[in-house]
């Protein structure tokens, strides 16, 4: 089943984010994701989405709580993590980004062997003599996202959604514990973001990863997510499946009943 | 919504702001002062023609006798151009990192965009002027000296570089778990590399020409002879030589150009 991926629980406890002192984005966030399958957070725009995302792989310092990952075998307190020891850990989690976050001028298989660079020294990448099995990784998940002929193209040859797809291949080639994206198709047409949101999906079952993913379109959420979790002014007020995601619930995350179909 | 806002200020487009107008016509005003002050007659102005002219006349025929001398000094001159700048450019690329402010905390940034500072506050002639004193005569205080300049200029352009790169690259390298190294190879490098190629190119071109002048001060290169058939009054050489000096720089400048195409930069 999972090729060196390990399904581990993610375990949130009284996350609080303040980026100005005094008004926290995030008032204590209690989370806890098991298993595999795709958990979507939405919210209104500044609720503090993107905040835990980057939260749990540390591009954002949480200012208290706790974060639990099981990594490689050990649980972690990511939140306690520094140096050495943050990036050891970071290699396990994989990240997907709104804007894609390609090197640019890089070809697609070198962006893809960035994602191995947390396993290889500087020297040894510089030279571009990583191990054989991460080449051939490399080749396989291009091939699984279709983009096998695009193998040696400049990353900014590629139009958004084949960079976001190589953006999925980059964070899977990490191997991770956990797959995040923070709004993958916020910046793709609804064709293209329903793909990758397929995509995301059926990458995590078949690697026995959990995904969660932060976005801000409703419906994507609802039918592609096992379990969707509603944020409104940094704290959560909706946790469960997307059948029991009513309009009312709605309202209360969103406010306002215009923009509701 | 049936209200309509105003502009709180009714302005035309393409119209000079208050002290826009100001300042160019202060501008314009101290030129004519200037001007005023400086003493240029059109008696004088014809009197400098005339002596142009005969100096001009006195450049011809070319003295074509002493090319063992243009040549060892022409060729002195392209040895220091060539070390100095290949020296210049291996310095530039760490020195230029450690000044970039968002790659280095605040005082570590601070003193390299000081070192790089220093390095090109000094006109290149000047440097050598030092150096010639440091180290003596002869090529190795020509070579110093437009290292230290190449370094002041690759050094400054490279660290603005690298601070105008797009972070999103840099966070998705690091969020691999990359060490920093791995990041600057992967995230910041690609990124600036392309620039940082025609950074060294242009330096290449300044140098053949600055090194052409360091040997005036005695720190190598044709310079000195140059400086010696001026003294003489032996124009006539000396016109082979500037003719020399720019026939080297014009093919330098074609060499370049055919590199920064082939490199596709």
């Amino acid at each position: 089943m999972p090729d060196g991926g390990h399904a581990g629980q993610l375990q949130i406890k009284g996350l609080v984010k303040e980026y100005r002192a005094g008004t926290p984005v995030l008032r204590g966030i209690d989370l806890n994701i098991e298993g595999t399958g795709l958990t979507a957070i939405i919210g209104p725009s500044g609720t503090g989405k993107s905040t835990i995302i980057r939260c749990i792989n540390r591009l954002v310092d949480p200012t208290a709580g706790e974060i639990w990952l099981d990594v490689a075998g050990e649980r972690i307190d990511m939140a306690r993590q520094r140096g050495a020891g943050l990036r050891r850990s970071r290699r396990h989690i994989g990240m997907v980004f709104q804007e894609y976050n390609l090197v640019e001028r890089l070809t697609v298989m070198e962006n893809l062997l960035t994602g191995r660079l947390g396993f290889v020294s500087a020297w040894a990448a510089w030279r571009r003599k990583f191990p054989p099995q991460d080449f051939e990784r490399a080749y396989a998940l291009l091939k699984t996202v279709g983009l096998e002929a695009f193998a040696n193209q400049r990353a900014d040859a590629l139009s958004g959604g084949q960079r976001q797809r190589v953006g999925i291949a980059r964070a899977l080639m990490q191997q991770p514990s956990l797959l995040l994206a923070d709004e993958p198709t916020s910046s793709l047409d609804p064709k293209t973001s329903v793909e990758i949101m397929q995509l995301l999906r059926d990458q995590g079952l078949q690697h026995g990863i959990p995904v969660v993913v932060n976005m801000h379109d409703v419906e994507l959420a609802r039918r592609y997510a096992d379990r969707i979790v509603g944020m409104t002014g940094g704290k959560v007020v909706f946790d469960g499946p997307p059948a029991e995601l009513s309009d009312a619930v709605l309202q209360q995350i969103y406010g306002g009943t215009g923009w509701m179909a | 919504m049936s209200t309509t806002l105003k502009p709180a200020v009714q302005r035309e487009p393409f119209v000079w702001s208050t002290s826009a107008k100001l300042i160019a016509l202060g501008v314009l005003v101290y030129s004519v002062w200037v001007l005023a002050q400086i003493d240029i007659s059109a008696e004088r102005l014809g009197v400098g023609l005339k002596q142009g002219a005969k100096f001009i006349a006195r450049m011809f025929p070319p003295d074509l006798s002493k090319m063992d001398i243009l040549w060892s000094g022409i060729s002195e001159s392209l040895q220091i151009a060539v070390l100095a700048t290949v020296l210049g450019i291996t310095l530039s690329l760490p020195l230029g990192l450690l000044a970039a402010r968002n790659m280095m905390p605040a005082g570590v940034s601070a003193l390299g965009r000081g070192v790089i500072a220093v390095a090109r506050s000094l006109h290149p002639v000047i440097s050598a002027i030092l150096f010639v004193k440091a180290v003596g005569f002869g090529p190795l205080a020509g070579i110093l000296a437009l290292t230290v300049g190449s370094v002041g200029f690759i050094g400054k352009l490279f660290a603005d570089a690298i601070e105008e790169i797009s972070p999103k690259q840099v966070e998705a390298v690091r969020a691999t778990g990359a060490s920093f190294m791995n990041v600057v190879l992967f995230g910041v490098l690609p990124q600036v590399l392309a620039r940082f190629v025609g950074f060294c190119t242009y330096q290449l071109d300044s140098n053949l020409r600055n090194s052409t002048m360091v040997g005036i001060v005695g720190a190598g290169g044709i310079g000195g002879a140059l400086f010696s058939a001026f003294q003489r009054f032996d124009y006539d050489f000396v016109f082979t030589i500037l003719a020399t000096i720019i026939a080297i720089i014009v093919a330098g400048e074609l060499l370049v150009n055919a590199v920064r195409k082939a490199l596709d930069v």
